[in-house]
């Protein structure tokens, strides 16, 4: 009934004899639907701070303590909505509940008012992003060669990017044309949204786990997360986890010593989302090559250098441009790869369950280190705390190395 | 459902999506031009070389229409009356009988900030650097020195201060004197080096002395610094964006106490005994008050009205007696020059 089940590899047809074979029309799709979604997104997160405290009257800190709120949310729901993609073995449904979930979430912010109603409003669209992250990612892996699976992820992302890119752009230029109009950026977000929803529910074929009815219970959902397969990665990506720090702490560091960085500050997002666009795909090729682990460890290598530039007392130009395209370098390094790298180490049926235990790893540990990093940021002063960090990374990346050895070939048979 | 009519599906879904959203901005816009159409012309008289000379009022007109935004004077003798466009559009304006100081911002999909230094007839003399969202402007009273604070961002959770200010001070010859930031700062004996530390609404009392707001780990003071020595030192806590008095003897500024966030409400200072008058003014102001005279302070508020992009400023009496009252419709950021 849906698209085909033509494209998807292994299921018959015989893939890869020799040429490149073509990236799963599912994952394009999947691509375009996450460009939407961004779009919507992040059209509104670009002008929330400056409606919350402009119009709604909110305080900075107030605005602070509900960015933390996203957070903690997001993680939490991430391994439910993992979990419920392959429990019920309709992963696709999990995810159109979750970009459901956001595309409503703007059309709440219209009568939204007070400082409880938004709270609620944004919590509903992080919920969103939770739930649908993993079982996406999980009919990314479903629907892709298991070889190819890095380049798989690399334009899901490059996709995703140029939506979180294009943006911060609409929302301005609503701006622009109709001042003042907040109303308007959150209509023309959830249209992009819903048409988002559209395509994802027309078009995307709706890929059952491929164990088929093997429903695992929660039990056996924990078995698989913290068996011995998978205990080193996720071991070895919550230890860099604690090490990365928040990117706008970097921008932060830079706008102190750079006055380019000061007075674009709002483009230094930007700067590090193109190169992560660029970069996306040829490193998930490069990862397919070379292995998943050893590219997601040279991209910590890459954050490590980012934070010593950024370290640096003084800057110009060139140097805040080399830090964004090293964060852009990280990211295109690790976002995407770890989830392929994790997927072929848990069965079929776990996928799910094992991309949002290690994305929830990540995402926690992240958290915990901004926290630790604004707490040494106020001691001591940007310079200094990101001189400890690159110092504790650059003995955490060997240890990394260590743990992830060998276990791009400790695949499970698809 | 076959793959023509899900494509029919989704070409409809985009069809009501586009002409939805397309159609409540249009919508929107045309709504607003009309609002700018059908506003009452605001009342324009008066020479401005003339009112110059007297006792005045310098503020941005926010009436809507084509002056929004601009730079007007009205005497003080009727400050509701009609008031004389200058040629300068500002966010945010100060001035004295010799110049005055005008931040604005050029909008685009960057939009950028600049501080221009104009001369009694308007006129820009100097531009000084400005990097982030101008956020207060003051003079010092002979107009020598200038201080400007800025937002250069504010951020998430877990980042140090969820905002950074610049605030500095030069001459108006260009000269720049230095970002207060930077200062030493001192809080009952300690010195503070916290890098969260930030100053904002410097209140001129001299060529060496002014009062400003510290803050740092979540708590404010109001501050009195020394240009020649480089220091700021907190005198008491909870205050934000002082005023010095015409006579010097009183602070206005805005208190936080244990209100909900982003709300404060007005207050005056005793320098010399100490005492603290809350004002007679409930609504939360957000903004640098500035002195009438020695018993009346004025301060821009927001108009009620949702979507409204207008507001006022208003007087209420600096001893907590008295009712606030409307000085200037349509205006905002005023300057008392008398």
């Amino acid at each position: 009934m849906y698209v085909s089940l033509r494209d998807r590899p292994g299921a018959g047809s015989a893939p890869g004899r020799g040429r490149a074979t073509r990236i799963s029309s599912t994952v394009v799709l999947l691509g375009i639907v996450s460009m939407l979604t961004d779009i919507s997104s992040e059209s509104v997160s670009s002008i929330l701070p400056l409606y919350l405290t402009a119009v709604v009257g909110l305080s900075p800190v107030a605005y602070g303590f509900m960015d933390g709120l996203y957070q903690g949310v997001s993680a939490f729901v991430r391994i439910a909505g993992g979990y419920a993609g392959d429990r019920g073995g309709h992963p696709k449904w999990v995810a159109v509940a979750g970009y459901g979930a956001s595309a409503l979430s703007r059309l709440a912010m219209l009568p939204a008012a007070g400082f409880a109603a938004i709270t609620a409003v944004v919590t509903a669209d992080r919920l969103g992003k939770g739930l649908r992250t993993a079982p996406r990612d999980a009919l990314i892996a479903e629907a892709s060669d298991p070889k190819e699976l890095g380049r798989a992820y690399g334009v899901h992302r490059t996709l995703d990017t140029i939506g979180a890119a294009i943006g911060p752009l609409v929302a301005f230029a609503l701006l622009a044309a109709v001042p003042g109009s907040y109303d308007s950026i959150f209509v023309v977000s959830f249209a992009f949204a819903i048409v988002g929803v559209a395509v994802l529910v027309l078009f995307v074929p709706n890929l059952k786990s491929s164990a088929g009815k093997a429903r695992i219970g929660l039990r056996r959902m924990f078995r698989e997360i913290s068996g011995r397969r998978l205990r080193k990665p996720l071991v070895a990506a919550s230890v860099l986890g604690l090490l990365t720090v928040g990117d706008g702490f970097v921008y932060l560091a830079l706008q102190e010593r750079d006055d380019f960085a000061a007075t674009y500050f709002p483009l230094l997002y930007v700067g590090t989302n193109v190169a992560y666009l660029l970069l996306a795909v040829p490193l998930g090729r490069l990862a397919d090559r070379i292995g998943r682990a050893r590219v997601l460890v040279a991209g910590h290598g890459a954050l490590l250098t980012c934070y010593l530039l950024a370290a640096l007392p003084a800057g110009g130009l060139g140097l805040t441009l080399g830090t964004l395209l090293l964060l852009g370098v990280f990211y295109a390094a690790t976002d995407g790869v770890l989830p392929a790298l994790i997927s072929r180490l848990v069965p079929a049926e776990a996928r799910g369950s094992g991309i949002a235990a290690a994305q929830t790893a990540v995402a926690l540990t992240r958290f915990a280190s901004s926290l630790m990093f604004g707490v040494l940021w106020t001691l001591q002063g940007p310079g200094m705390s990101l001189v400890v960090f690159a110092a504790l990374l650059a003995a955490a990346i060997p240890v990394a190395g260590l743990l992830l050895r060998g276990i791009d070939r400790a695949e499970v048979a698809p | 459902m076959t793959l023509r009519s899900r494509v029919i599906t989704l070409v409809a879904i985009l069809l009501v999506a586009v002409l939805g959203a397309g159609g409540y901005v249009w919508q929107t816009r045309a709504s607003q031009a009309r609002t700018v159409a059908e506003a009452a012309p605001v009342a324009t008289a008066g020479d401005l070389a003339g009112l110059r000379n007297q006792p005045h009022v310098v503020f941005r007109s926010t009436a809507l229409g084509a002056e929004y935004g601009r730079v007007a004077v009205v005497p003080l003798s009727a400050p509701d009356g009609p008031r004389a466009f200058t040629p300068a559009s500002c966010d945010r304006v100060y001035a004295t009988a010799a110049d005055a100081i005008c931040l604005a911002a050029n909008r685009g999909l960057v939009t950028t900030y600049q501080a221009l230094l104009l001369d009694d007839s308007w006129n820009k003399t100097n531009e000084l650097p400005l990097t982030g969202l101008p956020s207060r402007t003051r003079l010092s009273r002979d107009g020598t020195l200038v201080a400007t604070t800025t937002f250069v961002f504010g951020d998430s959770y877990a980042n140090p201060g969820q905002f950074s200010t610049r605030t500095v001070v030069s001459r108006t010859t260009g000269e720049v004197i230095g970002d207060i930031e930077k200062f030493t700062l001192t809080v009952e004996g300690k010195v503070i080096t916290a890098s969260d530390k930030n100053m904002w609404g410097v209140t001129f009392v001299d060529d060496d002395g002014f009062y400003a707001t510290a803050a740092s780990g979540g708590k404010t003071w109001l501050v009195h610094g020394s240009l020649s020595a480089r220091t700021v030192t907190a005198l008491r806590g909870d205050v934000e964006c002082p005023s010095l008095s015409p006579d010097g003897t009183r602070v206005a500024f805005k208190k936080h106490g244990d209100l909900p966030s982003g709300k404060w409400r007005l207050a005056v200072y005793d320098l010399k005994t100490g005492a603290e008058t809350l004002l007679a003014e409930t609504n939360s102001v957000d903004d640098q008050v500035e002195w009438l005279d020695d018993d009346t302070i004025v301060y821009g508020l927001p108009r009620e009205t949702a979507g409204s992009a207008s507001s006022d400023v208003w007087q209420v009496p600096a001893d907590g007696t008295g009712q606030p009252r409307i000085l200037i419709r349509d205006a905002w950021s005023p300057a008392v020059v008398s």
